[in-house]
């Protein structure tokens, strides 16, 4: 195994536990508020220090972990529960029309940023987190048909494909038995990826207030609080920057890690 | 002095001995070929004189081109001998050239990297090569891409840019192995043509010992990564000392025995066969249109027969088995196994189906490496109706293993712990597994060295006396078809030009076509026998 | 290569009119009666009614489509319903700001990733491919909202430098312009730097395993010439793919990025007429950023056939 993929799953399971302990304990309530606390640097007693409300912090920071994790998670569900049937049927059907539309389908969804699908429910069916996981879930599904089409495509090419087929087997068949079986590293790769890049895109939508809304903690929504104060209490806005980051990085180097212990050839997309 | 000497030549990559106290010569105007079976460390030879290795590569010992020791000469004077004192020639020539450069461009990089002339009379220069080669600019524009010329046609690029600065020493690694056999008979002309001309010396890697006996001046034979016998060309076919040497010249002339054919019962009958594929649109609202790859092919295999399918790359052959197997339609015409149709409706016929079997070319790509070799092998019962289950599965799972002559222990394995030669022995068992009525072969040698090839064909040889088996052998390679089968059929551009006897069809063949492939294909020169003194 | 730029025009356009489809059914179908949405549930039946009249809801949803396609083909997007000027006029405005700032982080985006991205590959394992691949790894798990605010800390608040927020305008000169665009920009730019320098790292060190590199290399060209004159334009293929693909997100990102820098662009025109309601600009302005991507998506298609011979020939 390699460093990367220790440190990275290290980081990793420190959030998620984060998230997980934050369900029966946190330091303080998290959304308790203390006037007469407010603003306090890190320090003994708040450890990561506490807000405008005199909130704390680290209790934030931990029930934010929870939406993060939660929104990212169930995003890459929809796309990997979506995308990569569609993947394996446009493969199965290659140059067929069927191949076509999804594709053409696929290069459409393309041209939908998250954040626009996200502006386009929010404006319509109002703000929430569920708007964050539909609008970053779709834009994964493209992700996830398009990578499993082309690897399925070159295994189809392959003369164990051919053998199955001379066995008699359907193309849904052979793509359940063979082909699912020989792409699963590179959707594991690619579902870690993704689900860095559903943390990033969380922050953003909800510092925009497209996301999670209040009193559901979120670092987004932290940092979109801290603006306003970041020239007299920059750990506003550091703390929950530093647990994104290292979220992120976590997610990354084990995705990166996971591909050189599972199969290096492996290609990842990433945008 | 010799144009180029290596003494005792050692090389490690990552501390694995690739190759140890290698010796080779080569005379100005002589071709040395270095011969031997995949590992033997022929390749690395050459790229260790171009001084080309891969990372972690370490050598020792000498190579001196013109006197001048190259082992310890700096990367920027090795730079300057590369391509002008010594060109290169590769085996894939599909991939040997950048797709996005014209060729005039990537031949003269050769001349004006070397700062050898200016660039107007190196466009000259190479305009002079490339009609050297057999590529005249005013067929074959300088400004022509790489994709669009053929294979034959972009090795004729890559050797022009290798002889562009007339070097004093050509090294063609494997320079006709991916090429047909009458492009390859046309490439090594070319090669021995340039020989002669410019005196230059030349280094020739290739398995293929027709092809070495028919072009060397020296042969120097290899296997894992030491010469085992070096000599003359003449005196070594006239009496080789070393029993691998002797042993890799029996087995790529192999012969078998096959039983006699039985009766004269048709069992796969192909009636006038179309199969057409549409071309990619070139005009927008004009229909496409249509590249006729079987063009109304018509022939019978009996029960209990061997035949063989021969032609080129691009002959249709590969079609044409895939529509045999019901795999894809076909357009017009009927193909009938025991009078039933293979593809019914717009589905493959599934009762037909069972009675076929396959084996494929590539050992390495034929197997699902998540699966393990009982999976694998029985993957074709899937066609019958009552697959059989528990013991009696085990007992076919192990008898045919036998069969192929592996040990029934070796279902438990996955694919990955079997070496080329067993894995194509796994192929057969797993054709043979429901005793199919016919077996196609597909290139099922192709990828085999020659010894485990020699293995391949004795082991088809006992099965067809085992098991009565009928069919199809489909290859490019005629030598192998001629002993393997009873009856062939050559195969140009879509049609069957000329089908008999295999031993009349080789001996006086009718077509003008199947003389060209007989002419083109190298053979090794009948040896006497060694003279006891 | 004619032929092939029709094609993709065709697909081009189609793609534009199965998109506006989408986007107008969310906006015009999906909240039922826009007119109610528009106002609340506590509106007058009157105003109601002239509302439905002015936005033209008396009419079938499949006419309202084609009278909303057909007005914006002639640069007509409606009337903004809370401010009551024409949403062409105001988009028209905020495009010139979000747009330079889209494209101004494209362009350092590609500075800074193909000198990274090449000097890596070739460097391959040395410490300053470590280097570079550790600061792009880093770069990617940045959130560029995040690290705008730390650059207005840093850059505006303490060494002031440049302003904390607002838009100089284009009037005052292109320079007061883009000076007050540049760390958006730079916030932008970086962690999409980081993406598309790994993916020209690793596009380049695919075609440096390819024969015509070795090829290359039996010619008499060093590594160095081997890479820039046979690699760097084959290693061109997959990046133009993610620039294409990365011009979208900077557009996106460009949205949120306002937000920091309280900058007047169509992000801050998104977010108000979603909070007012205002389903008309909201539409027009979801549209042209649907436009601006798939149009770039185009240009990508064109680039792919300049660099590749291979697609020019084809169909």
């Amino acid at each position: 195994m390699s460093r990367n993929l220790i440190l990275g799953a290290a980081l990793s399971s420190l959030v998620v536990l984060a998230a997980l302990l934050s369900f029966v304990w946190t330091p303080y309530d998290h959304a308790a508020l203390n006037i007469p606390a407010k603003l306090q640097t890190p320090g003994a007693q708040h450890w990561f220090g506490t807000d405008h409300f005199g909130r704390d912090m680290f209790s934030m920071i931990m029930v934010g972990a929870r939406t993060s994790i939660a929104v990212a998670l169930l995003a890459v569900g929809i796309g990997m529960s979506l995308g990569v049937p569609l993947g394996l049927t446009a493969a199965a059907r290659k140059g067929s029309w069927l191949d076509e539309l999804i594709m053409r389908g696929n290069d459409l969804v393309f041209a939908f940023p998250s954040l626009v699908i996200a502006i386009l429910i929010t404006a319509v069916f109002g703000a929430g987190a569920v708007n964050a996981i539909i609008a970053i879930g779709i834009f994964n599904i493209p992700v996830f048909a398009r990578i499993t089409r082309g690897a399925a495509l070159s295994l189809w090419e392959r003369e164990f494909i051919m053998a199955a087929r001379v066995a008699g087997k359907g193309a849904a068949r052979i793509s359940a038995e063979h082909i699912l079986p020989n792409v699963a590293n590179l959707l594991i790769v690619q579902g870690t990826i993704q689900f860095s890049l559903g943390i990033l895109a969380e922050a953003g939508l909800s510092y925009v207030g497209l996301g999670a809304q209040p009193p559901t903690p979120s670092w987004g929504r932290m940092l979109a609080d801290a603006q306003t104060m970041v020239s007299f209490a920059p750990h506003l806005a550091l703390i929950p920057g530093v647990a994104i980051i290292l979220t992120v990085l976590g997610l990354n180097l084990m995705g990166d890690g996971l591909r050189d212990l599972l199969d290096p050839r492996i290609r990842v997309a990433r945008t | 002095m010799s144009l180029l000497r290596i003494d005792d030549l050692s090389l490690s990559i990552h501390g694995f001995d690739i190759l140890k106290g290698v010796n080779l010569i080569i005379e100005p105007g002589e071709i040395v070929a270095v011969t031997g079976e995949s590992g033997s460390g022929k390749s690395m030879t050459a790229l260790a004189v171009m001084q080309l290795l891969p990372d972690g590569a370490r050598t020792s010992g000498s190579i001196r081109l013109d006197g001048q020791e190259i082992l310890t000469l700096p990367e920027t004077r090795m730079c300057a001998l590369r391509g002008a004192a010594v060109g290169m020639v590769f085996q894939e020539p599909m991939t040997a050239l950048n797709p996005v450069k014209t060729i005039g461009d990537q031949v003269m990089e050769t001349i004006l990297i070397h700062k050898a002339m200016p660039p107007d009379q190196a466009e000259d220069r190479a305009r002079e090569v490339l009609t050297r080669v057999g590529l005249p600019p005013d067929r074959f524009p300088l400004s022509r891409y790489p994709h669009e010329l053929s294979g034959g046609q972009r090795q004729r690029v890559v050797i022009a840019m290798a002889i562009a600065l007339r070097p004093k020493l050509l090294i063609a690694d494997e320079p006709t192995t991916a090429l047909d056999v009458t492009t390859q008979a046309q490439i090594l002309d070319l090669l021995k043509g340039l020989v002669d001309e410019y005196g230059m010396g030349m280094l020739m890697i290739t398995h293929d010992l027709a092809v070495v006996a028919d072009m060397a001046d020296h042969i120097t034979v290899m296997r894992h990564g030491e010469v085992v016998e070096a000599a003359p060309t003449p005196q070594l076919l006239a009496g080789m000392k070393h029993p691998y040497t002797k042993m890799l010249f029996a087995a790529s002339e192999h012969q078998v025995t096959l039983p006699e054919p039985l009766g004269q019962e048709p069992l796969l009958a192909v009636a006038n066969v179309v199969r057409d594929y549409p071309l990619p649109r070139t005009r927008l609202f004009a229909r496409p249109g249509q590249h006729r790859a079987v063009d109304h092919v018509s022939f019978t295999l009996h029960r209990g027969e061997r035949l063989g399918l021969v032609g080129e790359s691009g002959c249709g052959k590969s079609t044409l088995t895939r529509a045999i197997l019901g795999l894809e339609p076909v357009q017009d015409g009927h193909i009938l196994l025991d009078g039933q149709p293979v593809y019914t409706g717009n589905r493959p016929n599934l009762a037909v189906r069972r009675r076929m079997q396959v084996v494929f070319q590539d050992p390495y790509g034929s197997f699902n490496p998540r699966h393990r070799v009982d999976r694998l092998v029985t993957e074709p019962f899937f066609l019958l109706e009552k697959p059989p289950t528990g013991t009696e599965r085990r007992d076919r799972i192990a008898e045919m293993l036998t069969a192929v002559g592996l040990s029934p222990d070796d279902a438990g394995k996955y694919i990955h712990e079997f070496s080329g030669g067993q894995r194509q022995r796994i192929a057969i068992a797993r054709a043979l597994i429901t005793r199919p009525q016919l077996i196609l072969f597909d290139e099922a040698v192709s990828a085999l060295d020659v010894s485990v090839r020699a293995q391949i064909l004795d082991l088809l040889a006992e099965l067809c006396a085992a098991y009565d088996l009928t069919y199809l052998f489909i290859s490019h390679d005629l030598s192998v078809v001629r002993t393997i089968t009873d009856r062939v059929m050559v195969m140009q551009a879509g049609r069957i030009v000329e089908q008999g006897e295999t031993e009349q069809v080789f001996s006086d063949p009718q077509h003008p076509y199947t003389e060209a492939l007989i002419a083109a294909a190298p053979r090794l020169p009948r040896r006497r026998p060694m003279v006891a003194r | 290569m004619l032929r092939y730029s029709l094609k993709r025009a065709l697909s081009l356009v189609l793609s534009l009119a199965v998109a506006s489809l989408v986007i107008f059914a969310v906006i015009e179908v999906a909240p039922g009666d826009p007119a109610s949405f528009m106002l609340g549930v506590n509106a007058q039946e009157d105003t109601l009614a002239a509302l439905r009249a002015e936005l033209g809801l008396d009419v079938s949803k499949t006419e309202r489509y084609f009278t909303w396609v057909a007005g914006m083909l002639q640069g007509d997007f409606g009337v903004s319903y809370t401010y009551r000027t024409p949403v062409s006029k105001m988009v028209a405005d905020r495009m010139w700001v979000s747009l330079p700032l889209a494209l101004y982080a494209l362009a350092l985006s590609t500075a800074i990733a193909f000198p990274a991205g090449i000097y890596a590959a070739s460097r391959r394992g040395k410490a300053g491919d470590v280097a570079v691949m550790g600061a792009t790894q880093l770069g990617v798990a940045v959130p560029n909202f995040w690290f705008a605010m730390m650059l207005v800390l840093v850059f505006a608040i303490n060494l002031r430098w440049f302003n904390a927020g607002g838009f100089a305008g284009w009037d005052k000169g292109i320079w007061a312009g883009l000076h007050s665009l540049t760390l958006p920009a730079v916030a932008l730019a970086l962690p999409q730097a980081a993406i598309l320098a790994r993916v020209m790292r690793s596009a380049l060190l695919d075609i440096l395993g390819e024969d015509f590199m070795r090829t290359a290399r039996a010619k008499g060209l060093t590594r160095r010439q081997a890479l820039w004159r046979h690699g760097v334009r084959n290693a061109l293929i997959p990046v133009l793919t993610i620039i294409g693909l990365q011009f979208s997100f900077l557009l996106a990102g460009s949205i949120i990025i306002e937000q920091v820098f309280y900058l007047p662009g169509l992000g801050r025109l998104v977010f108000q007429s979603i909070s007012s309601r205002d389903l008309i600009v909201v539409e027009s302005v979801v549209m042209l950023l649907v436009f601006a991507v798939i149009m770039v998506n185009f240009l990508v298609d064109l680039a792919y056939a300049a660099v590749d011979p291979r697609l020019r020939s084809r169909t």
